[in-house]
């Protein structure tokens, strides 16, 4: 008898997820942390009946599960990162969405000297030179891979450097540990803002011009990956983009802070 | 912030993942106890070994296998609850059968020469064997049961953590402790104790008194 019922129970949950359409969006931790996609895919579903999973993996892992097949849409940011995944011919149609900024934050003690500069060249030399504790997310997401052009602009290689700490974990993670240690780490804002446990850590280093923060939606490629729903994501990428999405993306707020910059004006066409 | 749908995933999931590994597991612990055959200590070794099967690896392998790109992709099962249940079936199953071969296996030996001279064949004796160890078979159940329910690497991999979808009680604490939201955490956490704490006790409480 009770195994008739967890029957009925493992039906019910299987027609409950086949009841409406649904895609999946692979997007990042800093898009799902931050509450937008929260915030603005209800709109989308009420709209159109698509129903829309939110996977939140760093962009290296968004995009390899991607590739695999395993989701109908990307929303990451990590360019050189996107360039390679459309070059592989797994995307066709990228779109910039979105942007906000990258920032240093640190305890507020601020052993490096840095806080106030706008110029993440010279604070990184400064981290180095010093040997202030570096906390690095190591997962090859986006901002994971925006800090690592940056000690590449310096010239140094902090790999291997005891004061740089390898964490190999997501923002909110990396933010914990900066916490507890007191280390310096590359953010983006989105996270930064909705993040509860920052304890002694502040902004130290913002608007460096190479900051900018870009979100793209990709279209897979229904050729290389016939199994996924190409016409549902391609709904959801067009009101990304289009005027209902860019107006809730930009109406999301954080402590009265502006979390993403709608900023869908952008086509990119890959060669094919 | 929702709790009770993470908390009714975790707990039907579980149920179901139990369930499914309670029937592989008594299988093959009635097998190996009762069964003679050339390999069978090898086996006994393997699912002994498979007690400390850790539930990252079998996340990882269920997500090969139910990918798209993998052997079972095409039944779409990847980041659906339905792939959650294979996967911590297949994590109870190994403790489900280690502990119920070792109680089979001694009730076996104690009354398996009257129960033959009796006449019982060993398929006949096995639900006599099985009546003799049903508190280890209790145990065994209320084991994987908490395994089920309080691991979070395989659920990670293989439902990917879809809010309204795919959060159970251990993946909304590994979110919540990543945003930072340590108090939220630690009370999912608690939730998660009650819930596990309850369960053996309704167990027992149902079972326990005329076991």
């Amino acid at each position: 008898m009770r195994r008739a019922w967890l029957l009925a129970a493992i039906l019910l949950g299987l027609s409950g997820t086949a009841r409406a359409e649904s895609i999946v969006l692979a997007s990042t931790t800093s898009v799902d942390n931050s509450g937008v996609l929260a915030k603005i895919l209800p709109v989308f579903t009420q709209q159109t009946g698509i129903e829309v999973k939110v996977l939140a993996q760093g962009t290296g892992q968004a995009l390899a599960t991607a590739a695999r097949g395993d989701a109908d849409l990307v929303l990451v940011h990590d360019p050189d990162a996107e360039a390679a995944f459309i070059a592989q011919g797994h995307g066709i149609l990228r779109r910039e969405i979105a942007w906000n900024d990258f920032l240093f934050v640190g305890p507020k003690s601020d052993a490096a000297g840095i806080a106030g500069s706008h110029d993440a060249v010279l604070a990184l030399k400064a981290i180095a030179t010093k040997g202030v504790a570096f906390v690095t997310r190591g997962d090859k997401s986006g901002t994971d891979a925006a800090e690592k052009r940056l000690w590449k602009k310096t010239g140094i290689n902090p790999v291997g450097q005891p004061w740089y700490r390898d964490i190999g974990g997501g923002m909110g993670a990396a933010l914990n540990v900066a916490a507890a240690m007191e280390a310096v780490v590359f953010t983006d804002r989105g996270t930064w803002l909705s993040f509860q446990n920052k304890r002694d850590l502040v902004a130290l280093v913002e608007g460096d011009a190479s900051f900018i923060n870009r979100y793209d939606v990709i279209q897979m490629n229904p050729v290389l990956h016939p199994n996924i729903k190409q016409e549902a994501a391609r709904k959801l990428a067009d009101w990304l983009a289009g005027p209902v999405g860019q107006r809730e993306i930009g109406a999301v707020e954080q402590g009265g802070v502006q979390l993403f910059h709608p900023d869908a004006d952008k086509v990119y066409v890959p060669r094919m | 912030m929702q709790i009770w749908a993470p908390i009714f995933l975790s707990l039907w999931v579980s149920a179901a993942a139990t369930l499914l590994g309670t029937l592989a597991g008594v299988s093959a612990a009635a097998v190996l106890a009762l069964g003679v055959f050339p390999g069978r200590g090898v086996l006994v070794v393997a699912v002994n070994a498979l007690l400390g099967l850790p539930p990252v690896v079998v996340g990882l392998v269920f997500y090969l296998l139910l990918s798209h790109s993998g052997p079972l992709g095409d039944l779409g099962l990847l980041f659906t609850p339905t792939a959650m249940v294979l996967a911590q079936a297949a994590l109870a199953a190994p403790i489900i059968c280690a502990l119920v071969h070792r109680s089979l296996e001694h009730s076996w030996a104690e009354f398996g020469p009257p129960l033959r001279v009796l006449g019982a064949t060993r398929l006949r004796a096995l639900p006599v064997l099985l009546g003799m160890s049903r508190r280890a078979v209790a145990t065994a159940i209320l084991a994987g049961f908490g395994r089920c329910l309080s691991e979070v690497g395989a659920v990670l991999i293989v439902g990917g953590n879809i809010l309204g979808h795919t959060r159970s009680l251990t993946t909304s604490i590994v979110l919540q402790t990543a945003m930072g939201n340590l108090d939220t955490s630690l009370l999912l956490g608690l939730v998660l104790v009650g819930v596990s704490v309850a369960v053996s006790a309704g167990g027992i409480a149902l079972g326990g008194a005329r076991l």
